[in-house]
């Protein structure tokens, strides 16, 4: 890093975790097909995908076993071959049950038309709108963490402008590394789905923002993009949450997408590098979205890693192959510490948004006295939206969601930064979630 | 495999090495350079006073906390004893015990606790205690020993150099001859002057203020805005007659001005949330603080002028607010 060289991050707020990515140095290793898959056919923002199959029907791999249900859904695919088990009700990462769909695993059998070579196939041959509806065949949502299917978010409003292609290969959560290795191990895919994309929403320029704790990423891509005009890769401080759409839209356009707005109306669409491979997957190979990378990683997991999984893995199978559950486990989450998911089951499955399975040891595990506020004022020095917490965190627990409203407690991200800097240990989102909760009802009554 | 029972909770799972009890901790240690160089300058008195300060406001939390209010006693944040050192800070060390007591139990008890405890109340508890007893006992407040007077709690009294300063420009002595009879700039920087416990030494001060920086517990704002509001608006009056107000350089290393902007204005529970309103809490009490020296009847004016912007806090909060992310001018229409 050259020191007298500022790096762009977003302007508002932030915090600095320590970043921990000890499974930074361990390539994806693919994880073999377990005994069981189970397919929850909620995996994604929106509404539930219909299933089609019955219980006893052999499908194969990467056959379609749930179609979306209306524009905002996915497809959901079988992620191995055999036959199909019990469709019922699993808790899932969201600590919640939804419907899934079982597989006893028998081969590995794909569907006709898939391209399971390695080739890199650059030439794009499908315009525009073939882009959009094979995207949407292929079930593919943003594998950051959020799942919002993409095709959506390729399907830009009319009258909205979009000038600016964003890949977000900014990984801010700490631990995770399955975006950083994903850069390193498949760039050039990486860069045919971005042209991919850009010829999708007709834009001239992309840019791939990248924290500056992965060096070696940066480097790869510009000087493999030497020689491309329209997209470049920007080096970005390691500043959480810069992953954020928001944030990553401020950090690299200096634009901001106004309350309550869409990034287009910011004239920008993001797509995280892992998403932006499963989309050339699906429109160069023709190969739907079952699989994906996940880190595996704690302070005391013996062989930290990053596992090419098939959706509908249990969470047990990755841990198991990562050295076993250790000792001292105290909370397994889905995701990264910031915004992840606390599990409570181990046989959860793996869905298209898991991007990591942390395991905290117990002295970490909980949370510590609570104490006044202090009104140090942290919390709004953190907030990458400018909010106050500690002022929703009261309106919130007095049931006030007008103010809380007009205090624009809707524009929170969930990202945790005020939860995190809080010297008193109040739970400062927890309530926060509690008003927008509060205020969302109201509109549906 | 099992992993036995796993804790479930929501998000961040994550959180700073920051807490209150660090915090706390980080004051304390911020105030050790001024303590020391009290002890150095006053001898074991400045030690005697301050753990008797310690002492009294952690005892009567505890007292008010376990016996009033019936609950558990919130004396281990460590906040108690930093109400007690700054209490400590800002008497002569030459106080009788009782006048200590009072003073102690007017701070926790009228300043803190009666408003709910730690981070409920409005006024900074020290100053509640200080401004008591300089109304109620003025003699004792403002009789400070001679420094070097070490081991003597009964030492040789004199004004400070902001007393004398007043009572020459109302004997209508010039300035630049009550400067020549008092110690130079530099003695003031090391705190070579007569004047409460933890206020003399503008060094120790400094360095408590660079180690709080440093460590993240405070912010720039509020002491940078009050030290320059001082440093300009001194400046102003200076210049148009230098033989009737002393010099910029003058008001900030004397008096109180330098513990105020460090450890009195940056409490936390008494100062605005945001940056932008930390700016003007400093600011605000820079002018006040500078309009009751040169115009008031008192030689000092940090401590009122801190506890009247206290009282602006909560306005200030309503008004100051951070920039918001898209949002780009609130309620118009």
């Amino acid at each position: 890093m050259k020191l007298h060289h500022k790096l762009k991050t977003f302007k508002l707020g932030g915090v600095h975790p320590d970043d921990q990515k000890i499974s930074a140095g361990v390539a994806i290793t693919p994880l073999p097909l377990p005994k069981v898959v189970t397919i929850p056919v909620a995996q994604h923002i929106g509404a539930p995908a219909k299933i089609i199959v019955q219980r006893g029907d052999m499908v194969k791999t990467g056959q379609i076993i749930a179609t979306h249900e209306g524009f905002v859904s996915s497809n959901i695919h079988a992620s191995a071959s055999g036959r199909i088990g019990v469709i019922e009700e699993v808790m899932d990462s969201s600590g919640f049950k939804h419907t899934a769909i079982s597989i006893r695993v028998k081969g590995d059998d794909w569907y006709e038309n898939i391209d399971l070579t390695e080739t890199l196939v650059e030439e794009i041959k499908l315009d525009p709108k073939e882009i959009v509806a094979r995207i949407m065949e292929a079930g593919v949502v943003g594998m950051g963490g959020a799942a919002f299917p993409s095709h959506v978010k390729l399907s830009v409003p009319e009258g909205k402008h979009v000038d600016h292609l964003l890949i977000n290969g900014v990984e801010c959560e700490p631990y995770l590394t399955a975006d950083h290795r994903l850069m390193l191990e498949r760039p050039k895919e990486i860069i045919v789905g971005i042209k991919i994309l850009m010829k999708a929403l007709g834009v001239e320029k992309a840019i791939i923002g990248i924290e500056d704790n992965k060096q070696d990423a940066i480097e790869l891509f510009q000087q493999l993009l030497k020689n491309e005009s329209g997209i470049t890769v920007e080096a970005l401080e390691v500043h959480y949450p810069q992953g954020g759409e928001k944030q990553l839209i401020q950090a690299l356009l200096n634009r901001e997408v106004p309350s309550g707005g869409l990034p287009a109306d910011a004239g920008a669409i993001v797509h995280n590098v892992g998403t932006t491979y499963a989309i050339y997957q699906a429109v160069q190979k023709n190969k739907p979205l079952l699989e994906r990378v996940v880190t595996v990683t704690g302070k005391s997991v013996k062989q930290p890693s990053n596992f090419l999984v098939r959706i509908g893995t249990p969470v047990i199978d990755l841990l198991i192959a990562a050295g076993g559950v250790p000792e001292d486990t105290g909370k397994i989450i889905s995701g990264g510490p910031m915004m992840g998911k606390a599990i409570a089951d181990l046989d959860v499955p793996v869905a298209k948004g898991t991007s990591g399975i942390l395991l905290i040891p117990k002295d970490e595990a909980s949370r510590a006295e609570v104490y006044n506020c202090l009104h140090c004022g942290k919390c709004i020095e953190a907030c990458p939206m400018g909010l106050e917490p500690y002022h929703l965190l009261l309106m919130s627990k007095k049931g006030n969601s007008q103010r809380a409203k007009e205090e624009h407690i809707l524009d929170c991200i969930e990202c945790g930064s005020c939860s995190f800097v809080c010297p008193s240990n109040r739970p400062i989102l927890d309530y926060i979630r509690l008003g927008k909760t509060q205020i969302r009802k109201q509109k549906k009554v | 495999m099992s992993a036995g029972l796993l804790t479930v909770s929501p998000s961040p799972h994550i959180h700073t090495e920051l807490t209150v009890p660090q915090i706390m901790r980080g004051v304390i240690y911020g105030m050790v350079p001024a303590l020391l160089f009290s002890i150095y300058n006053f001898g074991l008195g400045a030690l005697y006073v301050t753990g008797l300060s310690v002492l009294f406001c952690v005892a009567i939390e505890y007292a008010i906390a376990r016996y009033l209010l019936k609950r558990a006693a919130s004396i281990y944040d460590g906040s108690a004893i930093i109400t007690g050192i700054l209490l400590a800070f800002n008497v002569p060390t030459n106080l009788p015990w009782h006048i200590i007591l009072i003073g102690s139990a007017v701070a926790i008890g009228i300043g803190k606790m009666s408003f709910g405890g730690l981070g409920n109340n409005p006024f900074n508890p020290a100053l509640v205690g200080r401004v008591f007893l300089l109304l109620s006992f003025p003699v004792q407040m403002t009789s400070w020993p001679v420094q070097g007077a070490t081991f003597s709690l009964d030492a040789v009294t004199s004004a400070t150099p902001l007393g004398i300063l007043k009572d020459g420009i109302r004997a209508g002595t010039p300035v630049d001859k009550l400067l020549s009879e008092m110690p130079s700039y530099t003695d003031f920087f090391f705190g070579l002057q007569a004047g409460s416990l933890g206020e003399m030494s503008a060094l120790a001060l400094l360095l408590g203020l660079i180690y709080m920086l440093y460590r993240k517990i405070i912010t720039w704002h509020v002491p940078v805005s009050m030290l320059f509001t001082i440093v300009v608006m001194t400046g102003i009056f200076w210049l148009i007659d230098p033989t009737r107000y002393a010099s910029p350089l003058f008001h900030v290393l004397t008096g109180g001005v330098m513990l105020g902007a460090v450890f009195m204005a940056t409490d936390y529970v008494t100062s605005p949330f945001t940056h932008r309103g930390m700016l003007i809490f400093g600011v605000g009490i820079g002018v006040l603080t500078v309009l009751i020296r040169l115009f008031g009847s008192y030689p000092e004016g940090v401590s009122f002028a801190i506890l009247i912007m206290n009282a602006f806090v909560p306005m200030i909060n309503k008004f100051a607010k951070e920039p918001r992310y898209g949002v780009v001018k609130e309620k118009v229409k």
